[in-house]
């Protein structure tokens, strides 16, 4: 396959049918818009610890008009935390995450040459490109950028009266959010195909690697849920332009009385909730994926339980789709609803323990290597628990009516999705950094990267929950027009000081990721010894993965410490010993 | 200057960086071994550094309950509030305990199991079916609990009896409340958006008899001990009215009213008491409307019978503000 054209820069780079090369596109186009959307919550954080104080850096960053005199303004502020909201779930968690690892993992994992349509996949990298532009663009229009939270709940989304940033802003936001879905759509369907139809001889579905059924069902996922957000956002278009009325009714605007009556806002929740919450597990399943990889292989053990693991991302990714109402405990929605989105709620908690309970188990007797890859899949199950534990108050209708839009529920789903999926994330890479670009990233900064962002991730987001339980709302410009808020200054400084740490320790680690690909070490074939098919692949990026025959798989992916052989690792295409049990 | 200044030190530490990194590549080559493959005496570094990290983690977190318990909301000033509050701990004792409990098995085995030698194996142990059960079962149990209780305490603050309630409606706008009292005959008039404007900011039919004597506030006066219904409209876009001292939130959502029904207990007096003069109820916004978002709010009162009845005589029903005008 390789052999037969040559590559020019623009076929090698830019236009890739290359599944490898089109993970790395959506990798560094994520972490850009990481970098992005990052310095957005930096620039809010200096208001939120010192408000009305002038920073020669927001002017800097925002001008004159968004920041007068070094002070944000609070439609700026508004439009930060939505942008913010905005890059990080859809464009760094989503696609950077899923992007990367879904394009680069899957034909290696399942012995296959390439996804099943290398151009609809380059399509989709494309689709992402042109959304991450018109996205962006937004940030310069005269109005600002979208402001009315990465929920764009109408009316305030739908009318520019409300807020500067509904006008052309919002237009752009929802542009962007379409060509967003495009490429998700495509990427999802090319996804599912390539796993059902072209795995290698002996690769049944049993023998996957869990990270190829996590991004399996996270593909299920999206493509049955991100139409539905794709509809909602039309309906918003239809109101916002041609005056019908799905979401407003009886609105009194700027002295003015609209003539929208009928629609009910309460609808556009459903329907944006539909896919919001499962857009949750888009995020976390990936990570939970790539960290069951990555504790295993350092570990030197089998997963642990992996019939049950299977079974809890499925009962996880099911049960995703009929919680949505917990968002809209307090919306006046039928208290019967919200009796059952408890019920439904709550369950989750019980896959979810299965699998912090069977990564315990997975360490336990193991031996453990803490490679960075490590370390971050370590954070990610202290993560996962922390911020699932909460999710139990949050998913209690009860116990929501007073935490509801708090800073509980922003500490809750930073730490509990930001935070897991961005570790799971930085796992992923640590991981398979030495497959996409044959270089080992050094070792130290890793470990530098890995304990200051540890530290001060818990830092930004663990005194959030006292905040929010002393009452404090979410998406305010300041709390000093509260006198109940006072003596939280003190907190929200600490929150500050502990997001710029962790805000520049990323440094180390994109100059880690750039420095490595050009001047790392060389890696070796299989760096970390382990079994799954992509560490039988050259080290060379080629066309077609293999050179020769696509490897023939003949044991499951977990053959670490198995008594009987010399290595501590069985790679899955040798062959069962005569007797052996597979596992 | 000082720009320059910035630009100059970032660029030193990129080289110093560099510098640094290729050092170790350089020792690594000399040694003739990858300077980044993980060595055991790393595995005995990280090791040591997660135990004492996550122990340190751990204090903190019992470090902030500690110092920053005063600044949490003071116990509920309502009925429901209450039961609201048991759930709440009963919830928290929960997982907390299952939060120490699982970091500490988690950082303990890090400690004990890491590859301190060559020779340190690992156990081949795929799965346990027994073990998987009763880790499936007892959390399932536990949670059953959890869901009874609360969905028990959710059915007793949504169906509340509200026969003996009285209704007060709570109108949000951009950017600010209001509060409409039904008047003697304790029914609220019929509005219509389109009525809105000038004197009538509710757009109160004022041709239904109903309205005539509605008062409309800028305060929310409540009676201690007497159950109130809370009828909720926005004028413009959703806002939500909480009043977390009453454990009380519901959305105003335009075009349909929402409610909520509850019983304050404790006065503005007996709070000030309590928690400082300068204590006070307050009603605010938590629901992003707009920039003024973070400073919409309405005073609340919980007063005595006699103090209600006294307040509410001042306030100048609809007939009075509308009528005269015309």
């Amino acid at each position: 396959m390789s052999d037969h054209h040559n590559e020019t820069f623009l076929s090698k780079y830019i236009f890739s049918l290359d599944h490898k090369m089109i993970a790395k596109q959506f990798l560094i186009t994520g972490m850009f818009m990481g970098v992005v959307g990052m310095l957005m919550s930096i620039l809010f954080r200096l208001q939120l610890s010192n408000p009305g104080e002038s920073f020669a850096v927001l002017e800097w960053f925002l001008g004159e008009k968004w920041a007068p005199d070094g002070v944000l303004d609070p439609n700026m502020y508004l439009a930060l935390v939505t942008m913010h909201g905005t890059i990080l779930i859809f464009w760094v968690l989503t696609a950077g995450l899923t992007g990367t690892f879904a394009n680069f993992l899957i034909p290696l994992q399942i012995g296959a040459r390439d996804m099943a349509s290398g151009f609809i996949n380059m399509l989709s990298y494309w689709f992402f490109f042109a959304a991450t532009i018109v996205l962006l663009t937004s940030l310069f229009v005269e109005t600002g950028p979208a402001a009315a939270g990465w929920t764009i709940y109408p009316p305030l989304s739908a009318l520019p009266q409300a807020i500067p940033g509904s006008g052309l802003g919002q237009d752009l936001w929802l542009i962007a959010m379409t060509l967003f879905i495009v490429s998700s759509l495509l990427g999802g369907l090319n996804y599912i195909v390539t796993i059902l139809n072209l795995r290698t001889k002996g690769m049944s579905m049993t023998r996957l690697p869990l990270v190829m059924w996590a991004l399996f069902i996270v593909a299920i996922l999206g493509v049955l849920s991100f139409p539905v957000l794709l509809s909602a956002s039309l309906l918003l278009v239809f109101d916002r332009t041609f005056g019908t009325s799905f979401y407003l009714s009886d609105i009194v605007i700027a002295g003015e009385a609209l003539h929208h009556t009928g629609g009910s806002p309460i609808l556009f929740e459903h329907l944006f909730w539909f896919l919001g919450h499962p857009e949750v597990y888009i995020i976390l399943l990936p990570a939970l994926g790539i960290v069951s990889e990555v504790i295993s292989v350092n570990s030197r053990k089998p997963i642990f339980g992996y019939k049950a693991m299977v079974i809890s991302l499925m009962a996880i990714a099911f049960l995703s789709f009929i919680v949505w109402g917990h968002h809209m405990f307090i919306t006046g929605m039928d208290p019967f609803l919200g009796s059952v989105f408890t019920f439904t709620t709550l369950l989750i908690a019980i896959p979810s323990a299965v699998k912090v309970f069977n990564y315990l188990a997975t360490l336990w007797r193991g031996s453990i290597r803490f490679t960075p890859a490590m370390l971050f899949a370590i954070g990610f199950v202290s993560t996962f628990i922390t911020g699932g534990l909460t999710g139990i108050v949050l998913g209690d209708s009860a116990l929501d009516i007073n935490v509801h839009d708090t800073y509980f529920v922003v500490g809750h789903f930073h730490i509990v999705m930001g935070l897991s999926a961005i570790y799971g994330m930085f796992a992923g890479v640590y991981h398979w950094f030495p497959k996409m670009y044959g270089k080992m990233m050094n070792k130290k900064l890793g470990y530098i990267h890995f304990w200051v962002t540890f530290i001060s991730a818990y830092g930004v987001f663990f005194p959030m929950h006292f905040l929010g339980l002393a009452g404090l709302p979410r998406r305010y410009y300041s709390n000093t027009a509260f006198p109940m808020f006072e003596g939280l200054t003190n907190i929200n400084e600490i929150i500050t000081f502990f997001a710029i740490v962790g805000g520049i320790v990323q440094v180390l680690f994109i100059f880690n990721f750039f420095y490595s690909i050009f001047y790392g070490t060389k890696a070796s074939k299989n760096p970390w010894g382990s079994t799954t098919l992509e560490w039988t692949t050259p080290i060379e990026r080629i066309h077609g993965n293999w050179p020769g025959e696509i490897p023939t798989v003949r044991r499951w992916a977990y053959d670490y410490s198995k008594p009987g052989h010399d290595t501590d690792f069985v790679p899955q295409t040798e062959p069962l010993k005569e007797g052996e049990e597979e596992h | 200057m000082t720009n320059v200044f910035i630009v100059v030190i970032s660029f030193l530490l990129l080289v110093t960086l560099v510098q640094l990194v290729r050092v170790g590549q350089l020792l690594g080559d000399i040694r003739k071994k990858d300077f980044n493959i993980v060595t055991e005496s790393d595995n005995k570094r990280q090791s040591f550094l997660m135990l004492i990290v996550g122990l340190a983690f751990l204090a903190s977190c019992v470090w902030q309950y500690f110092a920053w318990n005063p600044l949490l909301l003071p116990s509920a000033s309502s009925e429901h509030g209450v039961i609201i509050d048991e759930l709440m701990r009963f919830t928290m004792i929960l997982i907390i305990s299952v939060f120490f409990l699982l970091h500490l098995f988690l950082f303990y085995f890090l400690h004990k199991y890491k590859k301190s030698s060559e020779k340190h194996k690992a156990y081949y142990y795929t799965h346990n079916n027994k073990l998987e059960y009763i880790w499936t079962i007892v959390p399932a149990i536990i949670l059953t609990g959890v869901i009874l209780y609360g969905l028990n305490v959710w059915d007793r603050i949504t169906n509340a009896d509200t026969s003996e309630a009285s209704v007060i409606e709570v109108y949000g706008k951009q950017f600010g409340w209001s509060a409409r009292y039904p008047g003697e005959d304790q029914k609220l008039g019929s509005h219509d958006y389109k009525l809105v404007g000038g004197a009538n900011a509710l757009g109160i039919d004022i041709d239904d008899p109903n309205s005539l004597d509605d008062k409309v506030t800028r305060e929310l006066h409540l009676v201690a001990g007497k159950p109130v219904l809370m009828k909720l409209r926005s004028q413009d876009i959703i806002h939500s009215a909480f009043m977390p001292h009453f454990r009380v939130q519901m959305n105003c959502v335009p075009g349909m009213t929402t409610q909520f029904v509850f019983t304050p207990t404790k006065t503005t007096k007996e709070m000030k008491m309590l928690e400082g003069d300068d204590f006070e109820y307050v009603l605010l916004c938590n629901k992003i409307c707009g920039v003024a978002h973070y400073n919409m709010q309405m005073k609340v009162v919980v007063e005595t019978q006699e103090e209600y009845d006294a307040w509410l005589l001042k306030q100048t029903t609809l007939s009075e503000k509308l009528l005269t005008q015309k």
